[in-house]
């Protein structure tokens, strides 16, 4: 099928969402009102590792307005449920049943009628805990003597069809290990000129989304459970809840109001299976909001300890790549094996390499649990190979611009696992990043002799989640406005506006003809998640497609009613088309509903798989999305502090579906890149985190932004995506770091191989020269 | 015990019995059902639940109801005039300062009693008066337009 142009109807930078939110009036979770609701308390381990030996609420139970109370019997002998549960592996369960496993598990929750009755009760509730050594860290987790984290892990009958593969290596702390290869590693290296061995880490992080987690479960008299979630991909709750609760999914309802942030801190299980317990067990609605403490040991970002081995030939070409990835994973697998899986395809950069050996293993530890988070497993690969790419082109004496332009992948080119890659703007990318940042030109002195300035650049490519499934429907009005039933996620990122723009475009109407219902289980098709910077590629499309049935539907009647050959109409400018007649839309339905009414109802699917339906090729990702950033930074000779001036960022979007939506998650995602690169880290002294709080995990503000940050949209359409548009949600984040890094190295020749950058490794850097 | 407090709330006088150890935030939200103001941090760093106290920007999380008795609340509800949005309502729409919003009210609040303070701050003056909010969808260089625009006008 051919691109269609690009769309029109949200070029202007309205937003759908805009009224209700500078307004004060969108509902968030926290906002809504339940009549009779319970306030959930959850109580949580003191300690990172632990044997339970019991759990005594008697006293908890007499405090007044506490309604129930739920530990690990009820988990076992309870009300018939299914203990284990997760993603990949079934390595959770509702609360702790043997041991606790990380600081902050939830070991037990209370329900009562406000929650300062259950904040007491919960303190009340008395635990005995034997204590286990903690592991706290993937060097030595993989160690042969190092304690279990899990003793034994269940591996679900229906899992995720792309990470099948993956099992956990018995009696080790191993929860994965994903294998890459490619040609013959030895003899790689056998044949470079040179070779570079490195080793680069990254610290645990967390999201900080501003709403926090929270939760809504009622259950009705007839047996269904309302919920009302901060979640993601509410589909997969809502089967990861069936199957806990055995019950079908027709009777657990899921909605999603508007999430204050995500970044994929929101994506699988977090409070809700506790929640639906509780509820279930107290017989009345429960809500629990989480504070921002339990927020830090819910989900966090993977810790990452890599070992990157390049070999070079002597004209500058990459010929051998090996890495060993170890990501912390936390106290539960969660999505931890693709996270993984997603490093290990991108640990050879967005570059051509003939011999490749790729090792990604997902470890067990005593920390919360690590899921997703907006990079995906890609930052941590990213962080090491783009900046030992710069290692590799100051030891050669190469400009690291042309160095990677030598090596970048083009169109056509074969990546890692063999197959082709198409529609990859990479170069592209580089070649706009580096001319933004006047590559090439002198640097401009800084006014402040004590001071030195740098640039560096950094380029990445991403898989997207393949297989998957986005389902749509459209609802086609009396009066031709239309209603628009999709499972995305509005939680910042635009997706309502950009949903409506696709649909309003496709069937040639005002974007103010158009509504979006927002997230309910019981009435949107499916769609597995707003996550991976899927929902315009697939969800868009499906839009598209649910567009297209509405048109063929219209143009049906038309040719039915006017006896004109089908081929004969077309739908354009929202009429339909025939010899000399325009017929608009709501003229097509009154003549076929015979009065003013009727509905018609189009539908669209998009399935992807990992065989291109079109050649037959493999597909790991069913689009590729690809960028470049740079940096220019000043740093202060005698402190080491560190100013970022400008960054620019290119991403290959495919094409601009909403301008405003393009511009603000390009350069929002460099933002949360900066905190990453500068300043987030979770600090552990003993198995206990010391900075569960927004004081001492130090976000960036303001101030702390450069001057200038510069987004790119460069447009490589791709056959599948609506109008030709990929993902782009992702993509600005990944390259920030690296490039700081690349750009202090170009300042002050320090080589800072751990996040974050601070003003004191590189002033111990300067030091040691 | 519950202590009856009365407050000007967006131009309106309200009384509302409350706990003395209720947080103004709480007591907006969920007396008053003004839930513009949002729950971040919960020790007044985050800048989410910001709340003008007598024009003055306050942590309203960090901050007991009963200590605002007799004074003016000013919330996000009460920045339109009818459907006549605030000139910061404007130009955060006008830049696209805002993406998932949860920040936004105390953004606008805190802005609005700078702009009262000082009605033409200059860039550093506006980064060093808005440091107390973060926004982690990364929106800070739109709000900085968005503010510059308002700042200059």
């Amino acid at each position: 099928m051919a691109i269609s142009e690009r769309p029109q109807s949200a070029q202007d930078g309205q937003r759908l969402d805009y009224q209700a939110k500078l307004t004060g009036r969108a509902a968030y979770l926290a906002d809504m009102k339940m009549p009779g609701v319970l306030e959930g308390v959850v109580l949580r381990s003191p300690v990172a590792h632990a044997w339970i030996r019991y759990v005594d609420t008697s006293e908890a139970l007499k405090v007044p307005g506490v309604v129930a109370v739920y530990t690990k019997d009820d988990v076992v002998q309870g009300t018939g449920i299914e203990p284990y549960y997760g993603p990949v592996f079934k390595d959770q369960t509702i609360v702790a049943v043997d041991k606790v496993r990380h600081v902050g598990d939830p070991v037990a929750a209370v329900a009562a009628e406000t929650r300062e009755a259950a904040e007491e009760a919960a303190n009340l509730i008395v635990v005995e805990y034997e204590d286990l050594p903690p592991v706290m860290d993937v060097q030595d987790s993989v160690k042969e003597d190092a304690t279990l984290v899990h003793e034994t892990v269940r591996i679900p009958e229906h899992g995720f069809a792309d990470l099948a593969e993956l099992k956990p290596i018995e009696n080790t702390n191993v929860c994965t290990h994903f294998k890459l290869r490619k040609g013959d590693i030895e003899q790689g290296f056998a044949e470079c000129a040179h070779v570079f061995e490195d080793t680069f880490i990254l610290p645990t992080t967390q999201h900080v989304a501003l709403e926090p987690h929270g939760c809504i479960a009622a259950f009705q008299p007839d047996g269904r459970v309302n919920l009302w979630s901060t979640t993601q991909n509410p589909f997969v709750v809502r089967t990861q809840l069936a199957n806990i609760f055995k019950m079908p999914v027709s009777k657990i309802r899921i909605m999603v109001p508007y999430l204050g942030g995500g970044y994929g801190s929101k994506v699988y299980p977090k409070i809700e299976p506790l929640t639906m317990a509780l509820a279930q067990k107290a017989k009345r609605p429960v809500r629990i909001l989480l504070s921002r403490e339990e927020v830090f040991y819910t989900v966090t970002k993977h810790a990452a300890f890599i070992r990157m081995k390049t070999g070079v030939k002597a004209d500058g070409t990459f010929h051998a790549r090996e890495a060993e990835v170890f990501l912390d994973t936390g106290a539960f697998a969660e999505i931890g094996p693709r996270v993984a899986k997603k490093s290990a395809y991108t640990a050879a950069g967005p570059y051509k390499f003939s011999h490749v050996k790729i090792d990604a293993k997902s470890v067990y530890t005593n920390k919360p649990p690590a899921g997703a988070f907006r990079g995906f497993g890609v930052s941590q690969s990213a962080w090491a190979s783009e900046s030992q790419t710069d290692i590799i082109a100051k030891a050669l004496g190469r400009d690291p611009y042309e160095l990677r332009m030598q090596n970048i992948y083009d169109e056509g080119d074969e990546f890692v696992t063999g197959e082709k890659l198409w529609s990859i703007g990479v170069k592209g990318c580089l070649e706009k990043v580096a001319q933004e940042m006047k590559w090439g030109e002198p640097m401009p002195a800084p006014d402040d002799p004590s001071k030195v300035r740098g640039r560096g650049l950094a380029a990445l490519i991403k898989a997207t989640i393949t297989p998957s499934i986005s389902c749509a429907a459209i609802k086609l009005n009396e009066d031709g406005s239309v209603n628009v039933f999709t499972s995305t996620v509005e939680m910042g990122q635009g997706s309502d506006t950009a949903m409506a723009a696709i649909v309003a475009d496709t069937l040639g109407i005002s974007l103010d003809q158009v509504s979006v219902l927002g997230v309910d289980t019981d009435v949107v098709p499916y769609d597995l998640t707003t996550s991976s910077s899927r929902s315009t590629f697939h969800m868009g499309k499906a839009l598209e497609l649910a567009s297209l049935d509405l048109c063929e539907q219209l143009r049906k009647f038309v040719s039915e009613e006017h006896g004109v050959p089908f081929e004969e109409t077309r739908m354009e400018g929202g009429k339909v088309l025939f010899r000399e007649n325009a017929l608009d839309i709501r003229e097509v339905l009154f003549n076929h509903f015979g009065m003013q009414g009727g509905t018609l109802v189009g539908r669209g699917e998009v399935k992807t798989s990992t065989v291109d339906p079109d050649t037959g090729d493999k597909t790991t990702s069913s689009f590729w999305f690809v960028g470049a950033g740079g940096s220019e930074v000043e740093i202060d000779k005698d402190t080491g502090r560190l100013r970022v001036l400008k960054h620019a960022t290119a991403v290959d979007v495919g094409r601009v579906i909403t301008p405003l939506g393009c511009q603000q998650q390009l350069v929002g995602g460099a933002i949360t890149g900066m905190g990453q690169a500068l300043f987030e880290q979770m600090v552990w002294d003993n198995g206990i985190l010391v900075n569960p709080n927004l004081v001492d995990y130090v976000l960036p503000a303001l101030g702390d932004m450069p001057d200038e940050i510069t987004p790119i949209a460069v447009e490589v359409p791709h056959k599948n995506g609506p109008f030709g548009a990929k993902g782009i949600g992702e993509t600005s984040l990944i390259p920030v770091a690296p490039s700081i890094a690349n750009a202090v190295d170009d300042a002050v020749g320090v080589r800072i191989k751990d996040l974050p950058v601070t003003a004191e490794k590189i002033f111990l850097g300067m030091l040691d020269k | 015990m519950k202590k009856a407090i009365t407050m000007e709330v967006n131009g309106a006088s309200c009384r509302v019995e409350v706990e003395p150890w209720r947080t103004l935030l709480d007591v907006v939200r969920e007396e008053l059902d003004l839930t513009g103001a949002k729950l971040g941090c919960d020790i007044q760093v985050c800048g989410a639940c910001t709340l003008l106290v007598d024009g003055k920007p306050v942590s309203a999380c960090s901050v007991l109801a009963v200590d605002a008795d007799g004074r003016k609340v000013t919330t996000v509800e009460g920045l339109a005039e009818g459907d006549r949005l605030h000139p910061l309502q404007e130009s955060f729409m006008k830049f696209g300062a805002l993406q998932c919003g949860y920040c936004t009210s105390g953004f606008l609040l805190t802005a609005k009693a700078m702009l009262d303070e000082n009605p033409h701050p200059d860039d550093e003056q506006i980064k060093s008066y808005m440091g107390g909010s973060f926004c982690r969808c990364g929106c800070y260089q739109e709000i900085m337009q968005a503010l510059r625009s308002v700042a200059r006008s």
